[in-house]
């Protein structure tokens, strides 16, 4: 063995002078052939690479955040409140004063509209943050940890999961009182075991790849390789799951405010505005195109950007 | 394979009783009580009486040693809310109606998102695609109430082709039983067309278009048999809730089934009520659950039931 690989190292040595006119230079303009012309992109640069390309997504998230500023600002500047009412004005069309006219009480349904987004905004955000986080630490544990910890943990969600869901955002509504963080409290206790069980499955998966191995040989933690490793190489799952909580989330407040239990009067929800324009829907049909327009158009563009984003993330389906 | 099932069950028993206790006493912390509208004008005396008769005096962990020890023995007991009347009588009165509606629902959305799913995977002609993309985007983004209304003023009183409320003809079923399927509907077709798409991407279709098996064969008995099974995971608790109901539909077209009384009985305080919707809700949720894995393994081999 030994002696053959002399042998190749001779004959190599043998062979190493070439004459000069072996090679040949380079013309000018091939020296940059190898050169990578496009500048390297992390991983959420692609995405937002790719997001761009999906011109509904754009679109959708530029109305979203149009709608997320003028439901800061609008209220603070306007010269109308949600609550005020004008009862020499009442059931007017829209017109200069009163951009959507105004309600049976005089009140500008322009302003309770933002008010409206205002609660339908920052209830399905804040949903899907608290999901996002109590999934992943949840999910992320069970799948990483195993054994009788896990089995523990998902006979909870099993017993989440087979709560009848109303029933409970109802007993929660009464047990709180009807008021924006019992809404939210009552979207919570159920919404987050589909992520759980999500991102459970994603680590499982995860933690047998190379990688995982790898970072546990050189001496990471366990926390840094779940949360750093294993959690962030399935996030494209999950950010998709979260984008789509959003909706859902503002579906169960309009709900909860068109059954007459969510947001108490006289604050203003896309649900209570829709309740309230139901008995009048014959005479003015117009102040139930109001908050049906906000609900659907919301909702419209979440989804879009949920399926943007599902497009960009996951490079399969490109 | 029976072993496996018994062994679902008795977790799903086990799953029940968790259950049951939590919603007990969560349901006690309801501020008011079931009588509170009738207490007034009403002497202490009899008031006494009443609580007594209800057991509601006791300490709350003897109140649900009483319930269990009834429950056992197949005594739900009596509403609170609407006296005298056995809780099973409630249910068995509204659960038809609302099981017949969710059933209709149920099929409409599997038939039809399973038909507009393919249909879109396969089907090269954009009016199909945009028919297709435009259910899907409708059901997702329009909440179901918004629909029942809508559907209520096109065909009932507009059109008045449909009737917009009570249960004689099979026409009552019709608009119901739409507005229930729209969101699935949309949520099936999305998943088989994503996963079609999926499915004819791999290997083995390849393989058995170019051995000569005729495209139809391929699409039905590969394709559509490996790519239902996203449909099945949805579906399963999906019929779960279809059954027990939508308190939306059910209060809108005026049907007097259990879905509205999953809101009434905890706004009522009606107690025995809410246990037994919860046990209902529960139990579908679980059989449910248990018929989709077994269903699933059936139909992919690669899922191994343990």
């Amino acid at each position: 063995m030994s002696e053959m690989v002399e042998n190749v190292k001779l004959e190599d040595n043998t062979n190493l002078e070439l004459p000069e006119n072996a090679f040949e230079k380079l013309p000018e303009d091939e020296k940059n052939n190898e050169f990578i012309a496009m500048k390297s992109r992390s991983y959420f640069q692609d995405v937002w690479f790719q997001f761009k390309k999906n011109k509904l997504a754009v679109v959708s998230l530029v109305f979203i955040i149009i709608m997320i500023l003028a439901a800061i600002f609008i209220p603070m500047f306007s010269r109308y409140s949600y609550d005020a009412q004008d009862l020499s004005n009442t059931n007017v069309g829209p017109c200069l004063d009163h951009w959507f006219g105004t309600d049976k009480f005089g009140r500008d349904i322009f302003i309770r509209v933002m008010y409206g987004a205002r609660i339908s905004l920052s209830v399905g955000f804040a949903a899907a943050a608290i999901n996002l986080v109590i999934g992943i630490i949840w999910g992320g544990l069970c799948g990483y940890i195993g054994g009788n910890f896990d089995m523990i943990l998902m006979r909870i969600v099993d017993i989440i999961y087979s709560v009848p869901t109303l029933l409970y955002v109802i007993l929660i509504m009464l047990i709180f009182g009807s008021n924006i963080f019992s809404v939210l409290l009552a979207i919570c206790i159920s919404s987050w075991v589909g992520l759980a069980r999500q991102v459970r499955a994603q680590v499982m998966a995860q933690k047998e790849q190379e990688y995982a191995l790898a970072a546990r040989v050189i001496g990471a933690s366990d926390t840094r390789i779940l949360f750093k490793h294993l959690v962030k190489n399935s996030i494209g799952p999950i950010i998709v799951n979260t984008t789509l909580m959003v909706p859902n989330a503002i579906f169960t407040e309009a709900f909860l405010s068109f059954v007459g239990i969510g947001i108490s009067i006289p604050m203003a929800s896309w649900g209570t505005m829709a309740n309230d324009a139901r008995a009048i829907m014959m005479t003015q049909p117009l102040q139930m195109v109001w908050p049906v327009m906000a609900i659907c158009l919301t909702m419209l563009a979440l989804n879009f950007i949920g399926d943007g984003l599902n497009q960009a993330l996951d490079p399969k389906k490109r | 394979m029976f072993k496996y099932i018994i062994k679902r069950l008795l977790v799903g028993v086990v799953t029940l009783f968790a259950l049951m206790t939590i919603t007990f006493f969560l349901m006690h912390l309801i501020p008011g009580s079931p009588f509170a509208g009738e207490m007034q004008g009403v002497s202490a005396e009899v008031k006494e009486q009443i609580i007594k008769a209800y057991q509601l005096d006791q300490p709350i962990i003897v109140q649900y040693g009483t319930y269990l020890k009834n429950f056992f023995s197949g005594n739900f007991g009596n509403s609170m809310a609407r006296k005298g009347v056995p809780i099973v009588t409630i249910i068995s009165n509204g659960l038809p109606y609302t099981a017949k509606i969710g059933l209709s629902a149920f099929i409409v959305a599997i038939v039809i998102g399973i038909l507009l799913g393919a249909v879109s995977a396969f089907s090269k002609k954009a009016w199909i695609q945009g028919l297709s993309a435009f259910v899907a985007t409708i059901g997702v983004s329009v909440p179901s109430f918004l629909f029942a209304l809508f559907l209520m003023y096109v065909f009932g009183v507009h059109l008045k082709i449909l009737p917009i409320m009570g249960l004689k003809s099979w026409k009552h079923f019709i608009m119901p039983s739409l507005a229930l399927a729209l969101s699935p509907v949309a949520m099936i077709s999305r998943l088989t067309r994503s996963s079609l798409t999926e499915e004819m991407r791999q290997d083995y279709m390849t393989l058995a278009l170019s051995k000569g098996t005729p495209y139809r064969r391929v699409i039905f008995k590969h394709a559509l048999k490996n790519a239902v099974i996203p449909v099945v995971t949805y579906a399963g608790p999906l019929l779960a809730t279809l059954l027990t109901g939508s308190f939306v539909v059910e209060s809108m077209f005026t049907i007097p089934g259990i879905g509205s009384e999953f809101v009434s009985s905890v706004s009522g305080r009606d107690y025995t009520l809410i246990m037994a919707l919860t046990v209902l809700y529960g139990s579908l949720v679980i059989i449910a659950n248990i018929l989709t894995d077994i269903i699933s393994a059936m139909i992919d081999p690669r899922i191994r039931l343990k």
